[in-house]
């Protein structure tokens, strides 16, 4: 999994948040690269880890309620060993970040133009005019239209899909390398988000930044991800190619989200197939699999499942899988039951 | 923006017409209901000599004979032409702008409540700027240190302050830090800023501090409460995502959403105290309109009294009517609406 030229390196990361019920594990053990220009998409669950992966990697945990351990190198620096002024410096600058409800994620007193201003100012020595033709040529760059008076206008002036391109050009302001994308088109209507997603591919490859989407919108990951991680109750289950995971996925959970995404081109009167249960409590993790108590094949274990916590291991060129079920068991799993369920209802 | 507040400038005026309609009610109807006549009404007017035909030429003279919405109007009337006054051998005169006429000190009412205006801004004023910094910077504090020894101390101190009543605490520091330490003047004591800005705030510091602490414990409380929220908001990890310091996250970001509920009270306070800081003044014998009031009160001159209520309305409304605009200058939404 690490490749030699990643820019940002994820090892064996761990954020654990004690509360009064108990140690919530949140992210436990995650480890993952990214090269620059390529996209990595994080999917799951709510709860599963992704957005308190995606705020570690920024450093924005609060060091009094989160315990961050492992690495976070970007560029030869450890985020989570660093000290907290050398991150910051670097938050915006070379790393950045577009949250998911543009509307909330705005100050609502400052115009979208102070508010990119602000951003580029924090990094960039310059004058307000300077930063204000910067913050109107990058409004323009991400399609908002008369930019030049837009930039003086207030997030709640905007449209949806305005205000969450006014959020991209502020996460670009300072050409950051890393570009982190939570839940970017969750709170947008079907049409922007197809536009969202345009727009966030080609500022990829002009910019050349690696970025990151998380999501748990399968679809997403197929239009943007070059690799997908899958995450469950805090790890890593799945990890792979955009094409092998939506090829030959070897993780049932996996297979359960493949199952649950609506599909045009399978026709109204097709059936959803959803997972069974509720996502892990992160305080008390089932035992052994964290996904055994909802897996259709725990019996095929052995007793493995609720005993022993299967290991991320190889299943085939760059595509890591963690269950117990053995590779052969599982490709044949998918391409005999699984593949055709999801195929017949078409 | 200029029909927005062109709106509110009536809205304002209406107001006023509302309050002056209801305080004539009051005062004209909660006599009668105790048997009050014209007559009974006029009788304290003239002197215990008097006899019936002039109590009722004293009467008519003041228009106590006519009906309600005829007194009404005449009283109103005044406000904006002024009023006179006749009976017997009184002549009176009270200039536009006229809020009632003192026939106990036989004088217009407006010029000594605005002669006392003085007195309770400066009192208000100083006040404010104590509580509102005191206040802030404790609840800012507080939120950000949440649960720590300064915020349970803080909010703990916070809780009394808000609890003790002013005529107590004023009464209790005048005890300690003028009678006993002799640090600041007894209560009375008044300079006037024009004569000597030094004694001035010298005379004025004890009404201050004790006001102040009043209001900051409730001040530091909301400010706590709005900075807890504010700082949980989405914008703010926005901002700090930026790479902005904490500080400026804090000031331009939190302190900056939490402070509109801030200045809304803050408007209506000082308005409020503008109007007569009845217990302050009264606690501390400073000549102010409050005092006036409570003076008025007591000597059972209505007149005084309704100039009073119609003045310090006439200050909450303002109060309110710049509260409203500001509002619309803090937070940019309030524009289109």
């Amino acid at each position: 999994m690490p490749a030699p030229d990643a820019f940002l390196d994820v090892r064996d990361l761990r954020i654990h948040f004690p509360t009064d019920d108990g140690l919530v594990k949140s992210v436990d053990g995650l480890s993952f690269s990214l090269q620059r220009g390529k996209t990595l998409g994080i999917v799951g669950e709510s709860g599963s880890g992704k957005s308190v992966t995606s705020l570690g990697i920024l450093g924005l945990h609060n060091k009094r309620n989160a315990r961050v351990s492992g690495e976070i190198v970007l560029d030869g620096t450890d985020i989570v060993s660093t000290d907290p002024e050398t991150v910051r410096k670097m938050r915006g600058r070379r790393m950045a970040m577009i949250f998911q409800d543009p509307l909330s994620a705005m100050h609502p007193y400052y115009t979208v133009g102070a508010q990119i201003i602000e951003a580029y100012r924090v990094h960039n020595n310059v004058s307000k005019s300077v930063a204000k033709k910067h913050a109107i040529d990058l409004l323009g760059r991400v399609g908002i239209p008369q930019p030049s008076s837009r930039v003086d206008d207030y997030p709640h002036q905007f449209s949806g899909g305005m205000r969450q391109r006014a959020m991209i050009a502020m996460a670009l302001s300072c050409d950051p390398e890393l570009l982190i994308a939570d839940e970017p088109t969750t709170a947008l209507d079907v049409t922007v988000q197809a536009q969202i997603l345009d727009l966030m591919r080609d500022l990829q490859q002009e910019f050349n930044s690696g970025l990151i989407i998380i999501t748990h919108d399968l679809g997403v990951v197929a239009e943007l991800a070059d690799d997908v991680l899958v995450m469950y109750g805090g790890k890593c289950i799945e990890y792979g190619s955009a094409v092998t995971m939506f090829e030959e996925p070897q993780h049932p959970y996996t297979w359960g989200l493949l199952g649950s995404m609506p599909r045009l081109d399978r026709g109204v009167s097709s059936r959803l197939l959803p997972i069974k249960g509720n996502p892990p409590s992160l305080i008390n993790v089932p035992s052994g699999c964290a996904f055994h108590p909802r897996c259709v094949y725990e019996a095929q274990t052995g007793g493995l499942g609720s005993t022993r916590v299967p290991e991320l291991a190889e299943a085939g060129r760059g595509h890591l899988v963690r269950c117990h079920l053995p590779v052969a068991e599982r490709k044949r799993i998918w391409h005999e039951q699984i593949r055709p369920t999801l195929e017949a209802s078409s | 923006m200029v029909t927005y507040i062109i709106r509110r400038l009536f809205g304002a005026v209406l107001t006023l017409v509302i309050v002056s309609m209801i305080t004539f009610g009051i005062f004209y109807l909660v006599p009668r209901w105790a048997g009050g006549t014209a007559e009974s009404l006029a009788s304290r007017y003239v002197g215990r000599t008097a006899n019936a035909e002039q109590v009722r030429e004293a009467a008519h003279g003041l228009g106590l004979d006519q009906p309600f919405f005829v007194q009404y109007w005449d009283w109103f009337k005044a406000i904006f032409v002024g009023r006179d006054f006749a009976f017997g051998a009184t002549q009176a005169h009270c200039p536009a702008p006229c809020l009632g006429y003192s026939f106990i000190g036989r004088n217009p009412v407006l010029p000594d409540i605005l002669d006392r205006l003085p007195v309770t801004a400066s009192l208000a004023f100083g006040a404010a700027i104590i509580w509102l910094i005191l206040g802030v910077a404790t609840g800012v504090l507080s939120a950000l240190r949440r649960g720590s020894i300064f915020d349970r101390a803080a909010m703990g101190i916070a809780l009394g302050g808000v609890s003790l009543p002013i005529f107590w605490t004023g009464l209790v520091s005048l005890v300690i830090f003028s009678y006993n330490l002799h640090w600041t003047k007894p209560g009375g004591a008044y300079t006037p800023i024009e004569v000597n800005p030094a004694e001035w705030a010298y005379s004025l510091v004890l009404p201050w501090i004790t006001l102040a602490l009043l209001f900051s414990a409730a001040y530091a409380r909301l400010t706590r409460a709005g900075m807890l929220e504010t700082m949980g908001e989405d914008y703010i990890r926005t901002a700090r995502a930026k790479g902005l310091r904490e500080r400026t996250v804090v000031t331009r970001h939190g302190l900056r959403a939490a402070l509109t509920p801030i200045a809304t009270i803050f408007g209506l306070d000082v308005g409020l105290l503008m109007g007569g800081a009845v217990l302050t003044e009264s606690t501390f014998s400073l000549p102010g309109i409050g005092k006036y009031a409570i003076d008025a009160i007591n000597a059972n001159d209505m007149p005084k009294v309704m100039g009073f209520v119609l003045f310090s309305a006439g200050f909450v409304v303002i109060a309110n009517l710049i509260v409203d605009v500001v509002y619309a200058v803090i937070d940019p939404r309030v524009r289109l609406a």
